[in-house]
């Protein structure tokens, strides 16, 4: 266990102390006491840069399954170490921001820590863990503690159905994903990624290569929420913004995109991950983006503004796998994109979670995030306006804000692969800039909707449930750091660029890189007149036209149709999967014992009448048989009468007395078949039995006797004789092959010798097989005691059951 | 005769089924005598019928009925008996409680719905 294992341990640890600090420090905010940890974490893992810096790598190993070759294997490098700065550094600005969202008085804050710190662990052991089974279990920690976040006001329904949505669609892609582990790695021989990504052109040609390519594909998608996927986005918006802003908007979400990253060196060398990978996050950019414009509620918007900017890296990280797939490239093209999608990642975390927490301030100072209730805060929350202004305005990608950069390289990236003719592009190359375009037009709308729509316009106290005024200097303090990390990484770049960037895009893309030398990282303001800076005015000037008309053509989307939407067929799958079981569970859990004896049944004579047809095992040897003698034909007529009797018996005294009849016929048999002890033991037993049933039954009163003829059932008869048969074939078949003779000349030479008596039976129910007979022992005592408890034992019934009964 | 203590076996058997699936809870006990009977019958004729005198040393016989069938269907008398003893007294009890022994009758309550 090295510092790193502590690392991803020391949120667990701390969570456990947190009820503790909520309990005896209830007068200091719990959140003070957390927020010393993501603080902590972040410095010590600045001291990695370095390392990283020069594309090194740490690894630190510990053992946790060793027979399975499961280890707790941590990996530090430029893709992780992003990650990381991200999870921990937000972390940090979340818990000071929760601080002040949260009130001490009225919330329980040692539950929402508690799952917070659970969150910041699994999150932290997803991106440094390098086998994948550690990283599946971690992955599965974070699906779980987001599900309890969003619930985290549990008395809402629409938190509930928001946390099970997630939770349904989270772990499916979840187990998905652990199916393409394990079957990576059985294709790998191990369980480290980085062992598999040395053997990655070998695992290309394995046939199972696209199966777990597509499963581990399906678990990124659900997590980080691209189409079809990203429906449980939205729902999860019911979760206190702080959880918000952390976990769909800056860490879980990117989980997804993570593991794409991380997955690229083994998969970038099929055509189908560049295939897939981009066109999912090229679609899911612009579905999410087209949809956000119509929200009316400000969380919604940004849930489908990060729906559609995930898709956006989505898109450029499959676009920058071309890169390893052509290696021949020497122009270092699609490196671009995984660099834009790596600069895109960062910013994305920085804007959206000072959109969150503006959100979350304008929540928590109005009383609603109805955009149609908002308007004209400007001048009473200045510092809020100002915040949303550089968050909304990076987003739609306007200089001088760090959006506008990573913009300006998704439109290169997307042009320069248009332009190339790989995969053979060239007819379907022109979709990737348009659809890249049209999905910043609308990214455009919408971000104007976030800034204009609530601080311009008119303000309406009315519809408003508290006066607004700025919010806490607290609870700026979060957001305004994010709008000047937007700003600064907006006009330095290049801070980022050799630091962050480059290693995590010489993780992402290792073989493009020569051995000893550096991705060449320099973003720029300023390129010159180029297409991509065109294809931004021009988004910016059909931005204002289509924003300033918008209640014009807004109307459009009523005529969509609304009820063919995803999320109906979620909600309408889900219930008929539940009506559809319930259904099939009722139409055979009948109630009935009869249908269940059916069932059994007619099982066994299919399992054994096929086993017998199908081995063809059926056997008739008659040669090795008994003579039949007279006495033998006169009890068998009498045992048949007496069965028959019983079948046929309008009373019950004369199928009583019939048993009776076969019972005795039975131990007729038994002195034939020379068992003296069994004929004893028979016709003892078979008075009492007989005995016991006239007690029963013949002395109960006359209720609504069944005294008429049993009535005949041609399925229950078909059922029956199916049963004999199926007994008597096995029984010839079993008499007819008798692979050894039997080990009863043990018994009969060493009765006398060895146990003394001349009785053999008696001899081996006492002696040789004593133990049997010792338990047949308790079972009759325990069958006494229980006759006695059913007989005597009589507990008072309450009057509800009573009443319940009739 | 082994043959033929098969099928009549089976016909136990299949009288035992016919009955165990009929209405009556008394017949379903008979039933499960009956089944118990077949069994026993079974288990003595896979073990070989009349193969020589009874399993008793005093006979001086030169061959004896294998005598392990015979002490594993005594164990297996005794444990049935006591079964459809504590059966016939549940039946009893049901009847006495419930007022039938009509097993459509004796359902568990309706889900909601």
């Amino acid at each position: 266990m090295s510092l790193v294992h502590w690392a991803i341990l020391a949120p667990f640890i701390l969570a456990i102390f947190v009820p503790f600090f909520r309990k005896k420090a209830a007068t200091i905010h719990t959140g003070w006491f957390v927020l010393i940890l993501p603080v902590v974490l972040f410095v010590s893992f600045l001291q990695y840069l370095p390392v990283t810096m020069n594309n090194n790598s740490i690894t630190h190993s510990a053992a946790w399954i060793p027979s399975l070759g499961i280890d707790f294997s941590v990996y530090i490098d430029g893709l992780s170490l992003l990650f990381i700065l991200l999870i921990t550094g937000i972390g940090s600005l979340v818990v000071l921001y929760s601080i002040y969202y949260l009130s001490k008085t009225k919330e329980s804050l040692q539950h929402f820590y508690v799952y917070l710190l659970m969150f910041m662990g699994a999150m932290l052991g997803v991106v440094l863990s390098d086998n994948v089974i550690t990283l599946y279990m971690f992955w599965e920690l974070t699906s779980i503690s987001s599900f309890l976040l969003i619930a985290y006001w549990f008395d809402r329904d629409r938190s509930r159905y928001g946390a099970l949505k997630s939770m349904l669609i989270t772990v499916f892609g979840g187990l998905m994903m652990l199916g393409g582990f394990l079957v990576l790695s059985i294709m790998g021989g191990t369980f480290s990624i980085r062992e598999l990504a040395v053997q990655a052109p070998d695992l290309y040609h394995h046939p199972l290569f696209l199966l777990a390519m597509i499963l581990i594909l399906l678990g990124a998608f659900t997590k980080s929420a691209q189409f079809p996927f990203y429906i449980w986005l939205p729902d999860a918006m019911e979760a206190p913004t702080p959880v918000s802003a952390y976990l769909h908007s800056a860490t879980m979400v990117k989980a997804g995109i993570y593991l794409v990253a991380r997955f690229s060196p083994i998969f970038a060398f099929s055509s189908y991950w560049f295939w897939i990978v981009s066109a999912v996050g090229l679609f899911t950019m612009i579905w999410a983006s087209f949809n956000a414009v119509k929200q009316t509620d400000l969380k919604g918007i940004l849930a489908y503004s990060t729906v559609s900017q995930l898709g956006l890296i989505m898109g450029l990280l499959g676009a920058g796998s071309a890169a390893l797939y052509f290696d021949s490239l020497d122009d270092n093209l699609y490196t671009a994109a995984v660099i834009a999608a790596i600069f895109h990642l960062i910013n994305h975390a920085t804007f959206k979670g000072s959109l969150f927490m503006v959100v979350g301030i304008i929540d928590h100072e109005t009383g609603t995030r109805d955009i149609r209730r908002l308007g004209g805060l400007m001048s009473l929350m200045p510092v809020t306006f100002t915040l949303s202004v550089i968050g909304a305005f990076s987003m739609a990608g306007l200089p001088p804000f760090n959006g506008f950069l990573s913009k300006e390289m998704f439109f290169l990236s997307m042009v320069q692969l248009s332009e190339l003719n790989l995969f053979n592009l060239e007819t379907w190359g022109i979709f990737f800039p348009v659809l890249a375009w049209i999905g910043s037009v609308f990214t455009f709308i919408y971000s104007m909707i976030i800034v204009f729509t609530v601080f311009t316009g008119k303000f309406q106290p009315e519809k408003l449930e508290k006066k607004p005024h700025e919010a806490p200097a607290g609870m700026l303090v979060s957001p305004i750091i994010l709008a000047v990390l937007v700003i600064v990484f907006g006009l330095f770049p290049n801070l980022l660029s050799y630091s962050l960037i480059q290693p995590a895009a010489a993780a992402i893309v290792p073989s493009i890189i020569p051995s000893g030398e550096q991705l060449d990282v320099n973003i720029y303001f300023w390129h010159g007149i180029t297409a991509e800076l065109l294809m931004t005015i021009a988004v910016v000037l059909v931005g204002i036209i289509l924003y300033t008309f918008l209640p014009k053509w807004v109307g459009l989307y009523n005529y969509f149709p609304g009820k063919v939407t995803l999320n109906n067929l979620y909600d309408a799958s889900l219930y008929t999967v539940e009506r559809g079981s319930n259904s099939i569970t009722k139409s055979y859990m009948s109630g009935f014992i009869r249908s269940y004896l059916v069932y059994i049944f007619a099982f066994f004579i299919a399992l054994l009448g096929f086993t017998l047809w199908a081995k063809d095992a059926f056997r008739y040897d008659a040669s090795n048989t008994s003579p039949i003698g007279y006495y033998e034909i006169g009890l068998l007529v009498v045992l048949c009468v007496a069965t028959a009797t019983i079948l046929m018996a309008k009373s019950r005294l004369t199928s009583i007395i019939s048993l009776g009849a076969v019972g005795y016929s039975v131990s007729l048999f038994f002195v034939i078949f020379r068992a003296p002890d069994l004929a004893l033991t028979q016709l003892v037993i078979e008075t009492v039995s007989t005995a016991l049933f006239l007690l029963c039954f013949y002395h109960l009163p006359k209720l609504s006797r069944h005294e008429e003829k049993m009535s005949f059932q041609i399925g229950n008869a078909l059922i029956a004789a199916g049963v004999g048969i199926t007994v008597t074939l096995i029984g010839i078949t079993a008499h007819s092959t008798k692979l050894f003779s039997s080990i009863n000349e043990y018994y009969i030479e060493n009765t006398y010798k060895k146990a003394g008596g001349e009785n053999m039976v008696n001899v081996i129910l006492v002696d040789f097989r004593g133990f049997d007979t010792l338990f047949e022992i308790a079972v009759l005592s325990v069958a006494a005691l229980g006759i006695y408890a059913l007989i005597k034992l009589r507990l008072e019934k309450g009057d509800d059951s009573v009443n319940e009964n009739k | 005769m082994e043959i033929l203590m098969c099928i009549v076996a089976g016909m136990l058997f299949a009288a035992a089924v016919y009955l165990m699936l009929s209405k009556s809870l008394l017949r379903i006990i008979i039933g499960t005598g009956l089944l118990s009977h077949g069994t026993h019958l079974m288990l003595l004729t896979m073990g070989g019928l009349k193969t020589g005198t009874v399993p008793v040393l005093g006979e001086h016989a030169a061959s004896y009925t294998d005598p392990i069938p015979q002490a594993l269907i005594l164990t297996a008398i005794v444990i049935s008996f006591g079964v459809t003893a504590i059966f016939l007294v549940i039946a009893y009890r049901a009847y006495q409680d419930l007022g039938t022994d009509n097993m459509d009758q004796l359902r568990g309550s309706e889900a909601d719905d």
